[in-house]
């Protein structure tokens, strides 16, 4: 076993403020991921002032309120947040209906019908001249937007990224 | 053996508790209010011609009347939460505050937690255990539907817990919804009436006076325990509280319910109880037409930091 840091697949640890504090290889900093939701969604980095981020398992970033002891040993710890370590970054379901409400780019509003084949994970032909690659899928519900998930658009479609465990079967809302 | 049968002589009308355990369950759900407000949770149910009242005691409980609420949008959206009215009145009675410090003992699925993070604001820091690992899988998937971000998972026994992880070392207030023999739940499985055994009470209560002492021992002085079962057993419920005060420094506290309850009793076949833990509740199904349930709230002794100097 070599003596630099790495990650441990068993426990969470706090991503680094900066590249400069970065002791594990590949890990994400807290500066990329803010910036990383402000470019892509336009969710203005304050909106994670009061939360703290960090890993377990390579990539796999969890989004907590305040902070606790680092590292820490638990089985979860907030929510499951971002996947980060591949080209192309991609949050999850839950934490896009959470957060993504601030959102104000690279969010494609759903008709009922469309809104209803996305929550049952199906993909769909859509019309979206806006970037290609993840899309916060969004419809109206109780007078208001409200964020659904998670959709990667390429080529002329919507694919729906809601996980298994997610998916309903829903009716679609009037219009 | 009919386990009800044992609990005839606590009741002030058997037929009315007999009928009530007969019929099933009404089912309720609770508004998430971490991701919406009661305004717009209820909008939406209106929109998918669900039907609900909103309970009288609690607006955020609404029992439904009509339709099922689990394959809707404010569903998905993780507005609601499926949870019985009465269970919703430990976390009620615990009273935790945003910013504070809550340990959950036995927490899987997740219910109590997740309503104790939204009483909380989603601020502060809750520890969600279970020794059960396959129940915390759902406990999770709950809480991150639900939005929850204040909770670190933890899966251990709760009678030896250790707080060496954090960053702290005791906690504001802790709940105990100890497990139990459950008859109180026999609207919703029937099978509970017919799996009780007497052997069962005595093993479970071992375990739920392991989990009482460790919760009072993790408990900042001056801060609160809540314990509470849905079964009628006075051995899994007085008895336990009982066994608290006489082992650990702590003393039984009145509270408020909005729903109709019966006072704790203090003798129980051979057995007496402190005076004190009249000051408990359990609540029968025909009295709110709700499950079963008991609720203590324990305050543990010592000086709280807040109040030091000022004596
Ligand atoms: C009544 S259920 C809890 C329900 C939960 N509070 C909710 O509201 O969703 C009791 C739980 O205690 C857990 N349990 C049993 N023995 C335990 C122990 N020694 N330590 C921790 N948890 C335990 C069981 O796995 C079960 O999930």
């Amino acid at each position: 076993m070599s003596d630099e840091p790495s990650n441990d697949g068993q426990r969470f640890d706090r991503l680094p403020e900066t590249a400069e504090e970065r002791e594990v290889p590949g890990r994400a900093t807290r500066e990329e991921v803010l910036d990383w939701w402000n470019e892509r969604f336009e969710i203005p980095p304050e909106t994670f002032d009061e939360y703290t981020f960090w890993e377990k398992g390579a990539g796999k970033v969890w989004v907590l309120r305040g902070d606790t002891a680092n590292p820490i040993s638990v089985e979860g710890l907030g929510m499951t947040f971002l996947r980060t370590r591949q080209e192309h970054w991609k949050p999850t379901t839950n934490a896009v209906q959470r957060f993504g409400r601030e959102a104000t780019k690279n969010v494609v509003e759903l008709g009922a019908e469309e809104a209803t084949t996305f929550a049952a994970g199906e993909d769909q032909e859509l019309d979206w001249e806006g970037d290609w690659g993840y899309l916060i899928a969004a419809h109206d519900v109780a007078g208001e937007r409200e964020p659904i998930g998670v959709g990667l658009f390429l080529y002329g479609e919507l694919r729906s990224t809601v996980p298994k465990g997610r998916r309903e079967n829903l009716d679609a809302l009037s219009e | 053996m009919n386990p009800l049968q044992r609990y005839l002589p606590l009741v002030d009308d058997e037929e009315a508790f007999l009928e009530a355990c007969d019929r099933p369950l009404p089912y309720s759900v609770r508004v998430n209010t971490i991701k919406t407000t009661v305004d717009r949770a209820t909008e939406a149910l209106d929109d998918e011609g669900v039907g609900y009242e909103q309970t009288d005691w609690n607006p955020e409980i609404l029992r439904l009347t009509e339709g099922k609420a689990g394959t809707t949008w404010p569903y998905f959206h993780g507005w609601l939460h499926g949870q019985e009215e009465v269970s919703a009145l430990p976390a009620i009675a615990l009273d935790p505050q945003p910013g504070e410090t809550v340990w959950d003992t036995c927490a899987a699925p997740g219910s109590k937690s997740t309503q104790l993070s939204a009483l909380m604001d989603d601020e502060g820091f809750v520890v969600a255990n279970d020794n059960s690992l396959g129940r915390l899988s759902a406990l999770r998937h709950n809480a991150e539907r639900l939005g929850v971000t204040n909770v670190a998972v933890t899966n251990k026994d709760a009678r030896n817990f250790s707080l060496k992880p954090f960053d702290f070392d005791q906690f504001d207030r802790t709940l105990v919804d100890a497990p139990c023999s459950c008859e109180g739940t026999c609207r919703k499985n029937p099978d509970a009436l017919e799996k009780w055994t007497m052997d069962h009470v005595h093993s479970v209560v071992g375990i739920q006076k392991g989990i009482i002492r460790r919760a009072i021992q993790a408990t900042r002085p001056g801060g609160t325990v809540v314990y509470s079962t849905c079964t009628f057993a006075p051995e899994e419920n007085e008895a336990i509280v009982n066994h608290a005060l006489e082992t650990e420094d702590c003393e039984v506290v009145e509270f408020d319910t909005p729903l109709e309850t019966s006072p704790g009793i203090t003798e129980w076949e051979d057995e007496e109880y402190h005076p004190s833990v009249e000051k408990t509740h359990r609540v029968y199904p025909h009295q709110n037409d709700t499950g079963g349930f008991f609720c203590a709230k324990l305050r543990v002794g010592g000086v709280a930091e807040s109040e030091e100097g000022e004596a």
